[in-house]
């Protein structure tokens, strides 16, 4: 009886096929899991049932009402936590993450090059995400446009986009965006100076997203006039529509959140005072591993930090980070998350959340909430996912042990109230698969006649 | 008597035709594709057109007859994506790479001069504005070379027309439709000049990620997004101007986008299902009518219904995926690739099934014997045969919109006619005539060893 319920996406098929495209997928309605360690990260913590409907979680208690029908799930001695957010990936993308060739490139959008079939999508359910921001790389000052998406692997691009979410914008100070396309060791050694990029300092950097927001708000500006002569019965030509300004229009407008790469504790004053002065909110700063040096400043811009648990000295401008960095943060009440910026640190989060226990002694709700709730804030999904509690979203991973342990390995994932992953599924799934591999390996070998290798003997 | 004059028309290779009045072809088997099969009938063409096709037209009396006895009669084949008669040009680029993995539709580099570009050390582009990889404007029918070789090579595979495009850049330019005579005049091979903008997202050889703008997949798809943005915008400004040019600044001319707004239709690269899903998507956003070319992944479930749902056509690569030649004995392919090589064949059956129009296009397979046993895979894989002649005739034609007057044997139409000893894409079948506007060639002796793609006539380290 331990599993009755339906599995929508089995692991061994979506592996090959993409079956929530072209099929339906076969959702249980109501679930229900018991039994189970309930760890809702902002209700406490309950043993007992969890009951979804829906693809929504109905109802949460110690005991519950089983409604007719539904499929059961026996979790005993199994925990179960809302689905891990990860705030800033680099997955699911075709192509490369960076439009490296302009400073600015604010035209270019993840949401073209979802790659649904990027099997990290897959090992990131199985470290228990179900959500995650996708980020366009660092290379420039002002990056391209991002999105986030959940980890519903098997559909196709646009059913992985979290409907509703507010898209983003990538922003970049420090060593990335001044190096890029620039000689290494600056612009005055370079042999072919032509081609080198501005900016290629941590000034040039302010410089261009100063300059870039002017042009935005001039672009604005031109729409507005246009929209107004509109209004008033003319038929005037409207401005070019430039899809680099027009995103930065957004950002002016606060339709579209800043998710700024940052290290140094001076640039990120910088930025925040950027942004101040033109009168828009920095949505996270992203890794801000000096976060710690100006917690207060940033707290008081109301920008989220979302950073390495206890990364650094990879390079200079990182070689100031302490991993008391997120607790200090979180103590001066800066909403922090902790990410991977990475697929393969993606797949245990839940472990990069327990080392804040130990730096900075936060509690176990808190070490959690910094890769649920936290993220689930800073990207305004909250209402939405991020906890367990009825209402929200069935985003719900199951452990076979206590979650921030070492020794924990994610049993099951749902999304929606379908299961995505399901370890045994996997694990069963697999010589199947590796006979079909073969089969096909077998039947594609070149039917030459092997080299002998004996002195005339026939036998192999 | 009148035989032997056939014999020697078919042996002296180039064409009488233009002063010899009719010529019929007469007890052949004929396949007119847009009717029922003559199992024993009559062609004549008069002045490059077909003037009666049936089981028994009368003959005109100045008429030079071809016996037809063992024979059968085709359409001309039409490449629907083709670069003969383009000077160095690059390969198509949604087939490029061998196999299917999972990478971006991109071309490796090819060291060859752009065709018409002259660019010096140009500083690198820095956004949309720069116009980067872009000759949206050319024609391939302006920039033909008579003298390419492989006209004649494909034609002695069965081709009389190609589509040929220039394939250099991110809008390289337009398509052409050209029969493929032998003449001084290349403006005698041109059936329709202007038939659809070519469209890749092939990186610039060798070039950095923080080179020239775009440099990334989703930097040329907004790169493309914006110049469309850009030829609304032209267009609307353009208008007015000549509405009324007293008080307007003058529009400054941009040619990227007048090739932009001349071209009536697009082809997008689509090899990988998610590719498809993407560029259907993105050709409904553009509102652009578009034709998806590749496909290696088109015998996925899902491709077909996606494909009959956005009602695009689609034309597919003949160069399936194969096993890599010389294979790193360490490596383990992917499943995704062991599919497209198992599979690949079967997807012009199952778009035939699901009511997808299609065409295929040679993708540089332009042997006769290549081409055969290419098509032969996707017969054995489920295609009819008749259903492959199509892809290969009248599908292409409707596609490019010229089946008013080619794809099929019917009076009226261009008088382009393979003829064969044997059917179609059989191992041993000969190809015996072709006729291109009425004009007589024989088929190029095959070389002894088929030297796979590329263009014939390069050495063998050009050809890599």
């Amino acid at each position: 009886m331990k599993t009755r319920i339906r599995i929508a996406v089995l692991a061994g098929v979506a592996a090959l096929g993409w079956p929530g495209f072209g099929l339906k997928i076969a959702a249980a309605e109501t679930i229900v899991i018991q039994n189970a360690t309930i760890l809702t990260v902002t209700q406490g913590t309950v043993h007992g049932s969890l009951v979804v409907k829906d693809g929504k979680i109905a109802e949460v208690g110690e005991k519950v009402m089983v409604p007719q029908g539904a499929d059961i799930m026996d979790a005993a001695g199994q925990y179960v936590i809302p689905g891990i957010i990860d705030c800033h990936s680099h997955i699911a993308v075709d192509g490369s993450v960076n439009e490296g060739s302009t400073s600015v490139s604010s035209m270019v959008d993840i949401r073209d090059v979802i790659n649904p079939e990027d099997i990290a999508i897959y090992r990131a359910l199985a470290g228990g995400v179900t959500t995650a921001n996708i980020l366009h790389g660092s290379a420039n000052a002002i990056g391209g446009k991002t999105l986030v998406l959940k980890m519903r692997w098997g559909k196709d691009a646009q059913s992985m986009i979290f409907e509703g979410a507010v898209p983003g914008i990538k922003f970049a100070l420090g060593e990335n965006p001044k190096r890029a396309g620039n000689p290494p060791g600056g612009r005055g050694f370079s042999v072919q100076p032509v081609t080198a990029r501005y900016p290629a300092t941590r000034m040039g950097v302010e410089d261009t997203i100063r300059e870039a927001l002017n042009q935005a708000k001039s672009y604005k500006a031109d729409w507005d006039a246009y929209r107004a002569k509109v209004a008033h019965g003319e038929q005037p030509i409207p401005p070019r529509k430039d899809l680099k300004l027009e995103a930065l229009e957004e950002v002016l407008e606060g339709k579209r959140y800043v998710h700024a790469h940052c290290y140094v504790a001076d640039e990120i004053l910088m930025l925040l005072r950027v942004a101040d002065d033109y009168g828009f909110k920095i949505r996270t700063l992203q890794h801000v591993l000096e976060g710690y040096k100006v917690a207060d400043e940033i707290k008081a811009h109301g920008a989220g930090a979302s950073t390495f648990s206890d990364w650094w000295a990879y390079k200079e401008e990182a070689y100031d980070a302490i991993p008391y960095n997120a607790a200090i943060l979180q103590k001066k009440g800066v909403v922090v998350s902790l990410n991977s910026d990475d697929a393969e640190l993606m797949r245990h989060l839940n472990t990069e959340a327990a080392k804040v226990m130990k730096y900075g002694g936060l509690s176990e709700t808190e070490a959690l909430a910094m890769v649920t709730i936290n993220p689930a804030r800073q990207l305004g999904i909250d209402k939405r996912v991020g906890s367990i509690e009825p209402g929200k979203d069935a985003d719900l991973v199951i452990y076979d042990k206590y979650p921030l342990s070492d020794y924990a390995k994610v049993e099951k994932v749902l999304i929606d109230g379908t299961v995505y992953f399901d370890r045994d599924k996997e694990v069963s799934g697999r010589p199947a698969k590796e006979l079909e591999k073969k089969k096909l390996i077998d039947k594609q070998k070149p039917s030459e006649p092997r080299p002998r290798t004996g002195g005339g003997r026939g036998s192999e | 008597m009148r035989k032997l004059v056939a014999a020697l028309v078919v042996c002296c290779g180039f064409a009488l035709a233009d002063s010899m009045g009719a010529i019929a072809i007469r007890n052949a088997k004929i396949v007119p594709v847009s009717g029922p099969v003559i199992s024993k009938g009559t062609v004549i063409i008069r002045n490059g057109l077909i003037e009666a096709v049936g089981e028994n037209p009368p003959l005109p009396p100045d008429a030079w007859i071809v016996d037809g006895e063992g024979m059968t009669v085709y359409p001309g084949l039409i490449d629907a994506l083709s670069t003969v008669g383009m000077p160095g040009a690059a390969p198509v680029a949604a087939t490029a790479g061998r196999g299917g993995g999972r990478g971006q539709t991109t071309t490796p580099p090819v060291a060859q001069p752009a065709p018409v570009t002259t660019t010096t050390a140009a500083p690198p582009a820095r956004g949309p504005e720069d116009r980067p990889n872009t000759s949206s404007w050319v024609l391939a029918a302006d920039e033909i070379q008579a003298t390419d070789r492989r006209i004649e090579t494909v034609r002695g595979a069965g081709f009389t027309t190609t589509v040929t495009y220039p394939t250099r850049g991110i809008f390289a330019g337009q398509g052409s439709i050209l029969d493929l005579v032998t003449s001084d005049r290349t403006g005698d091979m041109v059936v329709a000049p202007a038939v659809g903008q070519y469209i890749s997202f092939t990186r610039t050889p060798g070039a950095s990620i923080f080179g020239s703008f775009p440099s990334s997949l989703m930097g040329y798809i907004a790169y493309v997004r914006q110049i469309y943005l850009d030829a609304e915008h032209y267009k609307l400004v353009k208008d007015a101007y000549a509405r009324n040019p007293r008080g307007i600044e003058r529009p400054a001319y941009d040619r990227a986008l007048e090739g932009v707004l001349a071209s009536k239709r697009i082809l997008l690269p689509a090899n990988r299902l998610v590719e498809v899903d993407r560029m259907l998507r993105f050709a409904a956003e553009l509102k652009q009518p578009a034709i998806l070319y590749g496909m290696r992944e088109g015998y996925r479930p899902e491709a077909a219904p996606l494909l009959k749902k956005y009602g695009a056509p689609v034309l597919v690569s003949l160069k399936w995926s194969e096993a890599p030649r010389d294979p790193d004995p360490e490596a383990v392919e992917t499943m995704r690739n062991l599919q497209n090589i198992d599979q690949g064949p079967s997807t012009p059956a199952l778009l035939q099934k699901a009511g997808v129009t299609f065409a295929f296009y040679t993708d540089g397979i332009d042997q006769p014997r290549e081409l055969q046993r290419a098509v032969k895979k996707a017969l054995d894989a489920g295609l009819a045969r008749e259903d492959a002649i199509r892809a290969l005739t009248l599908s292409p034609a409707e596609i490019y919109g010229v089946s008013d007057r080619m794809g099929s044997i019917e009076a009226g139409k261009i008088a382009n006619l393979v003829v064969t000893k044997g059917e179609l894409f059989d191992a041993n079948t000969r190809v015996e005539m072709i006729f291109v506007d009425g004009k007589q060639y024989k088929p190029a002796p095959e070389p002894p060893q088929s030297g796979g793609r590329g263009q014939v006539g390069e050495t063998p380290e050009v050809n890599r």
